[in-house]
């Protein structure tokens, strides 16, 4: 198939600002692909178990619990502009003598909260750096403009590893290869959504193509700020960013460090050419040199 | 492969000759890649199922291919789930097919160190033997000198996470075998809700269905953690919010729930009732009601009997309180000039005087009949329709409630004055003719010693806004095992018969004529019919050996004479009485309160029978429970015999399932199950046909139910009774053997039989209703053609509500059903709960009975006089108004009244399971901390289905406790460490999770810390860790024998617990210390 037959480019469009934390996302995943179990471990990071994503997990839930005096919880959806509640003040009582608390926030004014939930998988970006090291072309791009590793030809280098902006890619121990979200390319090419968000009980995973989800997302995140949610912000989705846009892209209501996310990911290879231009310039700069300085003995 | 083909996947060929020149697109594409297929797209077949995890109901599509289930996903046709799967949905793959599942019988000798494999067919005979022994040993032919017919020596529980099938023959043979002490999982959770709602307003099932919530204006969520526990059904709460709803979730913690809620409201836990009513008291005093609607449809204006004393009277107490027995005479409660026949009051009053604790009917969990009809009052009450009468149950109720004020919540649950007006403001702005709020609960309102009266307290407020039977309106009861309604429906419950028919009483109920009478014969609605509701049934047991000559054989029913719950069984088998026990599906040392009461109940039995996917720690605790490492039990000197069966899974079995929407969803079989795994419809019949031959033939009149029940289904595949046969039964037909189509008809002559009188109409027209399928898309939100709902597929009960008086809709836009002159019949997008003719204007005449009496304007048409109550002038056992009590565990006194805690509520003083000190006495303060349970979305229940799962294990892979870092820094304890936490029953320890989650609340004048345990682990399987449930106490409520687990005390300290009998030497102390003794907490 050539690029011009190809279907339109698919991709996700993670709203976390209705992601109840459920991970049905994560096991939908792990069921579908058989991606193996990676053991049991208590982390004591919210209600995150899994920690980030890796060979073994292709979709990862974040939590993250803010104290903060934000006015109400952030988490409202399409409600229209004057109605409903306005901020809330939960005006909840305080304890404690300043100093006794042991948590990471301080007491904060209003002592409002909220617990942020978020999807993670493996961005599928446009210009993917995972792809462009891949010396074996175990790495390609599908009709679906999706980033897929083909197993059956992976032969476990792992540069993709550190080329990936966002640490998605990694090689799994037993074999050595390298594993990730491949948007289900199996399901993709039977007209199926991806597993993940066909699972997802409240639609925060939203597959489809991504000019309509972009178009989606950016609409969505209007009406949030519309309805007092100035917080809502999209995440990867720009084409004109440092990897030229995602495929998989996010609504996130604070900084994308919060989510343990790279706020200005560049893909590793952006410079490739450059530097390439610059060791050549180098290399005639020194060749240069060196005939310059044979030339100059001989005169 | 020629040459060009095969040069024509070399990828440098396709790269330099293809327009992919960089080799990073369709000329890096692998052979796999070019033949990759979903693996759905390969399947034989897909089959249509539901999924086994809690009571959403979700559609699953089981891909199956060389007979076996390659992939389980969402049915996108489904209109509850719409193809969405929660975590433990999206792993039933692993669940069904995974590694963990045994499939060989095992069996364990007495005093046997380990399991030995034993055939299934000899299994089955030793059981069967076992049962006849049993049952000869143990048979109680009387009383206290009544015939009871009966045998205390065998118990069974379980049976919500099974199929309504296999829950039918359950209860039928064992009834038949005379055995009453049949129980499952819906008495631990939800046997309040049937008793609250029930009494309220008829029915008690959930009054609306997951679907409406998106019609909502507004949604408390308050004793649910909906979000984590129905993931998928929370769907349309979100799809209500993004419609502009508001979402309240009150909770003593901040969980997934309250994140996606527009207003989280922390609560101390166990006093709802105080915030609820005092709700009852600002729309009272404020005037926020539906007045018309509270006139019209409730009994706001019927009198109260000038005897009726009121706990503001009494100080705590109603009136006809006996300090005996710690129970009411309620007969000062009624209406003025009525006769009630309570289910629960007069007729025990008159037996009191024997002495004995149970022969009353009131500890026989009489208020859980109400599933499916009120309480019975006979003749017409008085009313004032101006209201203003003193004492009308409308001036009754705001005098009761008249010192629930905001002040009184911030002093009791410890919510600010202004967060309570605040969540008055939504819920009333948000209710009246034009708009809709509804109440979402689950187990953290029914596991109280007054767990009816929250969900009482819930119905009053609803009843009061005109809620009830509205789209959007409504009481959502979140249920959390597949067919935990349907196990209530067609009950393994040994309060019940099928529909909600109580189980015979010893006392008066000696024959069909006194049982009708003492139990049925209301003033008016379809529960008068009960004496056909009743034939019916006993034409499905025993077919034509029931006649008229010999009253329907009801005299093959074995009968009550107090209480036989799953607790008082516990106690039976400590004591001996009880030898034999099956478990079905269910995991009573992990899920239900006093774990360490349960193994020792166990340890006493003569054998065990354990029906599971994998070794549950009910199935090992003789060999590696946590008294076996303590030292109290070895191993050697326990002689209970235990027979372990692996059971089928829910891909393995065609059946019904009836969820929280009350609809009865059709499972197919996917695939046979292998090795010795059977269905329990399997393992219940062919049981049953080995108790028949080994009685054959027999004489004695004990045996004579047994043998003249109807046993003969046909076989399908295999040697597998049909489920769909049984499903028929239950359904019913007349005298010529056709399928009935509806309950109405219903005869007492004999000529018509019903396995469940509400689940008639299920095969309407012959048709198997609850396998429809038609795909939500194609139908509005009602879905009438996807499954069948119980009753007569009405889909929102009570809907005759939705229509003012006069039968025109409230509104436009909350329009359901209403009257259309012209037909002259009720029409609407439902299936109106009504008959379908009765006009609006219609009035019985005053002579008129039953049914008849209904009068066009009575909405809930199973009520007695037609009315949604405000007030109950019969039919529970601990008052008719909600009373705010603390719980049996408290820090706190109570500041109403001098009885803090619920006077009724049913106490079991052993030494295994002792109480903690009243608040108001120095040692309360060994056990400072408030105590609550909840569940995680990615486990389930007691862990049987979780705890074994790899890819639900790794989520949450270990037990932990959340605290506030206020207590944290109090008590020392540290973020990812281990804490102990103590109680007077029992020592546990979990993972530390610090979070600002977990509130400190401020209540009379001092901080509470509270403390949030997961209830899910146990110590087998793949993930594990000490069960909550060890540190609870067996402390009930009156009316349905529900535990006391969502509000307790202890005390926690840093670092594991210890081990061995240093463990039980850690609770002593702590008990020594509290100068606990057996009257500890037995105190008012």
């Amino acid at each position: 198939m050539t690029q011009d037959e190809s279907p339109s480019r698919k991709g996700f469009f993670t709203d976390t600002s209705v992601c109840i934390g459920c991970k049905a996302c994560e096991v939908a995943c792990k069921e579908w692909n058989m991606v193996p179990e990676d053991g049991l471990d208590f982390l004591a990071m919210s209600f995150d178990n899994t920690g980030r994503l890796s060979a073994d997990t292709w979709r990862h839930v974040a939590f993250i619990e803010q104290r903060e005096p934000l006015g109400h919880q952030d988490s409202g959806v399409g409600r229209p502009a004057g109605e409903g509640p306005g901020p809330v003040n939960l005006g909840m009582p305080s304890f404690g003598l300043p100093g006794q608390r042991t948590g990471e926030h301080d007491e904060a004014e209003g002592g409002d909260f909220r617990w942020l939930m978020s999807s993670d998988v493996c961005k599928h970006c446009t210009s993917a750096a995972c792809l462009d090291v891949c010396p074996t072309g175990a790495l390609f791009r599908t009709e679906f403009d999706t980033v897929v590793v083909q197993e059956d030809i992976c032969n476990g280098c792992g540069y993709c590893v550190p080329a990936c902006p966002y640490g998605v890619i990694d090689r799994r121990e037993v074999d050595g290869r390298a594993w990730k979200c491949t948007l289900c390319y199996d399901r993709l090419g039977a007209g199926m959504e991806p597993a993940c968000a066909k699972a997802c009980p409240t639609d925060s995973i939203q597959f489809g193509d991504v000019d309509e989800l972009r178009e989606r997302a950016r609409k969505r995140v209007e009406d949030l700020h519309e309805a007092g949610v100035s917080s809502a912000r999209l995440y990867g989705e720009d084409p004109d960013n440092g990897v030229d846009g995602t495929g998989a892209f996010f609504l996130l209501l604070d900084e994308p460090e919060v989510y343990g996310l790279p706020p200005d990911p560049v893909v590793t290879t952006r410079d490739l050419p450059s530097m390439w231009r610059h060791a050549g310039a180098a290399a005639l700069v020194l060749l240069a040199g060196a005939t310059a300085a044979f030339a100059g003995r001989r005169s | 492969m020629s040459v060009w083909t095969w040069l024509g996947s070399w990828p440098v060929l396709r790269q330099v000759t293809g327009e992919d020149r960089m080799g990073l697109g369709s000329a890096a594409r692998s052979e796999r890649s070019e033949r990759l297929r979903p693996r759905t797209a390969e399947a034989d077949r897909v089959v249509k199922s539901v999924c086994p995890y809690c009571a959403v109901g979700c559609g699953q599509n089981v891909y199956v291919r060389d007979e076996k289930v390659v992939q389980i996903e969402g049915d996108p046709d489904s209109p509850i789930s719409r193809g969405r799967l929660c975590p433990k949905g999206s792993a039933s793959l692993q669940l069904t097919t995974g590694p963990s599942r045994r499939d060989k019988v095992l069996y364990r000798p007495p005093h046997g160190t380990d399991w030995e494999e034993l055939d299934l067919d000899t299994a089955m005979r030793m059981v069967a033997d076992r049962v006849v022994r049993t049952r000869e040993e143990t048979w109680e032919e009387e009383y206290e000198g009544r015939r009871v017919a009966r045998t205390l020596g065998i118990a069974s529980l379980g049976g919500a996470t099974l199929d309504n099938e296999e829950n039918y023959l359950i209860k039928k043979l064992f009834t038949a075998l005379g055995v009453i002490q049949v129980e499952n999982q819906a008495r631990v959770c939800h046997s309040s809700t049937v008793a609250g709602l029930g009494t309220s307003f008829g029915r008690g099932g959930a009054t609306m269905f997951l679907q409406d919530l998106q019609n909502s204006d507004c949604i408390v969520i308050e004793g649910s953690n909906f979000a984590e526990a129905h993931p998928v059904g929370f769907q349309w709460v979100m799809e209500a919010k993004a419609r502009g709803a508001v979402v309240i979730h009150v909770d003593p913690r901040f969980s997934r729930t309250s994140a996606l809620a527009d207003l989280h409201v922390p609560i101390r836990a166990g006093t709802d009732i105080a915030f609820l009513g005092a709700i009852i008291n600002h729309v009272l005093t404020e005037e926020k009601y539906f007045h018309d609607y509270v006139l019209e449809y409730t009994n706001a204006a019927t009198i109260v009997g000038e005897d009726f004393r009121d706990t503001e009277d009494l100080d705590g107490l109603f009136s006809g309180f006996s300090g005996e027995d710690r129970s009411y005479d309620v007969t000062s409660w009624s209406y003025d000039g009525t006769e009630v026949a309570a289910a629960s009051g007069d007729r025990g009053q008159l037996y009191r005087s024997q002495g004995d604790p149970h022969p009353s009917t009131r500890h026989s969990g009489r208020p859980e009949q109400h599933g499916s009809g009120g309480a019975v009052i006979r003749n017409p009450p008085r009313v004032d329709r101006t209201l203003t009468d003193p004492r009308t149950v409308f001036q009754v109720l705001k005098r009761h409630y008249s010192r629930y004020t905001p002040e009184l919540v911030e002093e009791v649950c410890g919510i600010p004055r202004d967060v309570f007006e605040r969540v008055c403001e939504h819920l009333t702005s948000n209710s009246g003719p034009d708009r809709t709020s509804a109440f979402c609960y689950a187990v953290g309102w029914t596991q109280h010693t007054v767990g009816s009266q929250y969900i009482r307290t819930a119905s009053i407020l609803q009843l009061l806004l005109g809620n009830i039977g509205r789209p959007g309106g409504g009481i959502q009861a979140l249920r959390g095992h597949a067919s935990i309604q349907g196990s209530s429906d067609v009950p393994t419950l040994f309060d019940l018969l099928p529909g909600y028919l109580p189980m015979p009483h010893m006392q008066e109920e000696q024959d069909l004529e006194g049982y009708v009478k003492a139990a049925g014969e209301p003033l008016k609605g379809f529960w008068s019919n009960m004496d056909a509701y009743t034939v019916s049934l006993l034409k499905a047991w025993w077919g034509e050996h029931a006649t008229v000559e010999n009253d329907f054989l009801f005299d093959y029913l074995p009968r009550l004479s107090g209480s036989h719950s799953t607790y008082d069984t516990v106690m039976a088998q400590i004591d001996g009485v009880c030898k034999g026990y099956f478990l079905m599906g269910e995991n009573p040392t992990v899920g239900s309160a006093n774990s360490r009461a349960q193994r020792f109940g166990m340890a006493e039995l003569d054998w065990l029978v354990v029906r599971d996917f994998s070794l549950i720690e009910s199935a090992t605790w003789w060999k590696d429970g946590p008294e076996i490492e303590s030292g109290e039990m070895r191993t050697e000197d326990i002689s209970t015999e235990v027979f372990f069966f692996p059971a089928a899974a829910h891909t393995e079995k065609s059946g019904t399932f009836t969820n929280t929407n009350r609809t009865l969803q059709w499972h197919d079989r996917a695939v046979q199950p292998s090795g010795d795994r059977r269905s329990d419809l399997w393992f219940m019949y062919h049981l049953g046909l080995l108790l028949r031959e080994r009685l054959h033939g027999s004489e004695d009149p004990k045996d004579r139910p047994l043998l003249d029940l109807t046993w003969d289904y046909p076989m399908e595949e295999g040697d597998d009774p049909s489920a769909e046969a049984v499903l028929r039964e239950i359904n019913g037909h007349d005298a010529q053997g056709r399928p009935l189509s509806m309950y109405t008809q219903l005869r007492a002559d004999g000529s018509t039989s019903c396995g469940c009188w509400i689940y008639c109409g299920v095969f309407k027209d012959g048709v198997n209703q609850a396998a429809r399928k038609r795909p939500g898309r194609e139908q509005d939100w009602i879905a009438a053609e996807w499954a069948w709902s119980w009753p007569d597929n009405r889909r929102v009960l009570y809907n005759r509500a939705s229509a003012d008086p006069e039968g025109h809709p409230w509104s436009e836009r909350k329009a359901l059903v209403w009257w259309d002159e012209e037909s002259g019949r009720w029409s609407g997008y439902d299936v109106a709960d009504f008959e379908p003719d009765k006009a609006p204007g219609y009035r019985p005449s005053d002579d008129a009975r039953g049914v008849a009496a209904l009068s066009g304007v009575d909405p809930f048409i199973m009520q007695a006089d037609g009315k949604g109550w405000l007030y109950a002038p019969a039919g529970l056992n601990d008052g008719p108004m909600p009373t705010h009590y603390e719980p049996q565990d408290t820090p706190f006194t109570n500041p109403l009244y001098g009885h803090q805690r619920n006077p009724t509520r049913v106490l079991y003083p052993h030494e295994l399971n002792r109480y903690h000190p009243a608040p108001d006495t120095p040692e309360a303060s060994v056990f400072p901390y408030v105590v609550t349970t909840y569940r995680l979305t990615e486990h389930f229940t007691a862990g049987g289905m979780s705890r074994w799962t790899p890819y639900l294990s790794e989520l949450q892979p270990e037990f932990f406790c959340e605290v506030g870092p206020e207590l944290a820094a109090e008590e020392g304890l540290e973020h990812g460490g281990w804490a102990t936490i103590v109680t007077a029953r029992n020592a546990i320890e979990a993972r530390v999770l610090v979070t600002d989650r977990m509130k400190p609340l401020r209540v009379q004048g001092r901080t509470v810390h509270q403390i949030g345990l997961p209830y899910h682990w146990g110590p087998n399987g793949y993930s594990t860790g000490d069960a909550a449930n060890e540190l609870m106490s067996i402390s009930l409520d009156p009316n349905v024998h529900i535990q006391e687990v969502k509000a307790l005390t202890a005390h926690i300290r840093p670092g594991r617990r210890p081990r061995g009998p240093e463990r039980v030497a850690l609770v002593e102390e702590y008990r020594d210390r509290a100068r606990i003794t057996e009257r500890t907490g037995t105190e008012d």
